[in-house]
């Protein structure tokens, strides 16, 4: 079609008497951001990061059907925890990108003595090389009895650290375990 | 849209908006900088709830401040603000982001319709659907908040987490603050807890405490408490804050005497064709000739 001087007047007359009928052109002003959290489930977790252990809410989208494989899209703090109370260090909260991160670790690495390289290996391996460690060093520096001949068996030479994000229960069996060695040096901060 | 708090109570460049009836609390955020430590939650935690792409932090020379400025993708920043008050060094740190003003200098500036809406519970908010990349709420700003994103050049600013706000809940950044100097609650309320920080202040040396509310733009929904509160301006915040001149002269006066001229103009022409009638083309004209 020849757009000439004519139909483009027409045009706008037309244009002019549509939007004059009621048609609105002027955009839609409704609006509301959405709560990204509305529907998300929530999970009561502990901030790993430093020892006053403060309580974290993760919210994973999906309610946790069979067929959902969660997605982490928000962490804050739990405002009923007697720690923190809902607050957060700039630290708790970026929670979200220690769980959500390439660079997180997934797997065991292990680093060979001399080597400058990690390798991934398998839980087994580890479990293997850590009770071959212990024992090695245990048997080595054993003391059955001290400088007046008394009986003391003791492991001077391992020490065992719990941490604070291990729960009461957890802490109990380390004690037990360090024990059982006959550990000297070891601390716990169980309290969750 | 109707969700209470969330009733349009001012909506740029719409003349007949539907705007709220119901009266719900005004929500204010309180920061306290005598019990800021600058640990940067506030920051992270906007960031992590707004979901915004991180930037490359860096290091000022000498300073703890890891981002320069507001950004597009950065509303919530701790300036680390280093004054020499004549008798040692000051360290007023600061956290700045949108004031929400009770008379939004951007809202007046902006030209397009529902761009920026003032909700009843006094959120001042931007809707980048219909914001056309203009930056007239830029000059509009007397605080200089709003950033243009160079993605979709609309702009971006600090929303007060309308979203949480509107389903009960307090803006991410007040929640996180681990000392408790960030406050959420009604104006009323947090003018009281301010004037009663004010008098602590007082008694323990700081003569000058005040309470930053500047009624330039007709109040804040961020108020501050300032230790030293005769000069702001230490701080980063201006001392007299005002929609620039300029803006409230082109939206005002100028815009009814524009419509004045340009009415004048259409009947002037439609005068003139009544009067003298259309213009007549000459057969020897080179008009037909050119086509």
């Amino acid at each position: 079609m020849e757009f000439t001087r004519r139909s483009f007047l027409k045009l706008s007359a037309s244009g002019a008497l549509l939007t004059g009928l009621g048609f609105d052109v002027t955009p839609a002003i409704a609006h509301a951001r959405q709560l990204k959290i509305a529907r998300t489930t929530e999970t009561r977790s502990t901030c790993p990061y430093c020892s006053v252990s403060c309580g974290v809410i993760i919210h994973t989208l999906g309610d946790n059907s069979y067929n959902v494989r969660p997605t982490v899209v928000h962490v804050e703090g739990d405002p009923d925890h007697p720690i923190n109370g809902g607050t957060l260090c700039p630290k708790g909260a970026s929670l979200k990108h220690c769980i959500v991160n390439d660079r997180r670790l997934t797997k065991p690495l292990y680093r060979a003595p001399g080597a400058s390289h990690w390798d991934e290996v398998s839980w087994d391996f580890v479990i293997n090389e850590i009770a071959r460690h212990v024992k090695e060093t245990r048997d080595r520096i054993f003391v059955q009895k001290d400088l007046q001949g008394k009986t003391v068996n003791r492991a001077e030479g391992i020490a065992m650290i719990g941490g604070c994000t291990d729960t009461s229960e957890m802490n109990f069996l380390m004690v037990k375990v360090a024990r059982a060695f006959g550990m000297v040096y070891f601390d716990q901060q169980s309290r969750l | 849209m109707a969700i209470k708090g969330l009733e349009i109570r001012d909506i740029s460049a719409t003349r007949y908006a539907a705007l709220g009836i119901s009266k719900v609390p005004r929500m204010t955020k309180l920061i306290d900088l005598s019990t800021c430590i600058g640990c940067k939650a506030c920051e992270v935690a906007c960031m992590e709830w707004n979901d915004l792409p991180m930037d490359e932090t860096y290091r000022a020379a000498g300073g703890y401040q890891t981002i320069p400025d507001l950004a597009h993708n950065f509303w919530n920043l701790i300036k680390f603000n280093e004054v020499d008050n004549g008798n040692g060094l000051l360290w007023t740190m600061a956290k700045h982001q949108c004031m929400h003003c009770e008379n939004p200098g951007c809202l007046r500036a902006c030209p397009a319709p529902g761009a920026i809406v003032q909700y009843t519970n006094g959120i001042v908010d931007f809707v980048q659907e219909n914001c056309i990349g203009c930056q007239f709420c830029v000059t509009g700003c007397p605080f200089n908040v709003p950033r243009i994103s160079p993605k979709n050049q609309k702009v971006y600013k600090c929303t007060l987490c309308s979203d949480r706000v509107a389903a009960g809940l307090e803006p991410a950044c007040i929640k996180a603050c681990p000392t408790g100097c960030l406050q959420f609650g009604t104006k009323e309320q947090l003018l009281e807890y301010g004037r009663h920080r004010v008098r602590e202040l007082r008694s323990r040396g700081f003569k000058d405490a005040a309470i930053y509310d500047p009624p330039g733009v007709m109040g804040t929904h961020v108020i501050y408490v300032v230790p030293y509160g005769n000069h702001p301006e230490v701080y980063g915040l201006p001392a007299d804050p005002r929609i620039p001149a300029l803006v409230s002269l082109w939206k005002g006066p100028l815009k009814t005497i524009g419509s004045t001229i340009m009415l004048g103009g259409v009947t002037a022409a439609l005068l003139h064709y009544l009067t003298y009638g259309p213009m007549e083309v000459k057969p020897d004209t080179d008009v037909k000739k050119q086509r």
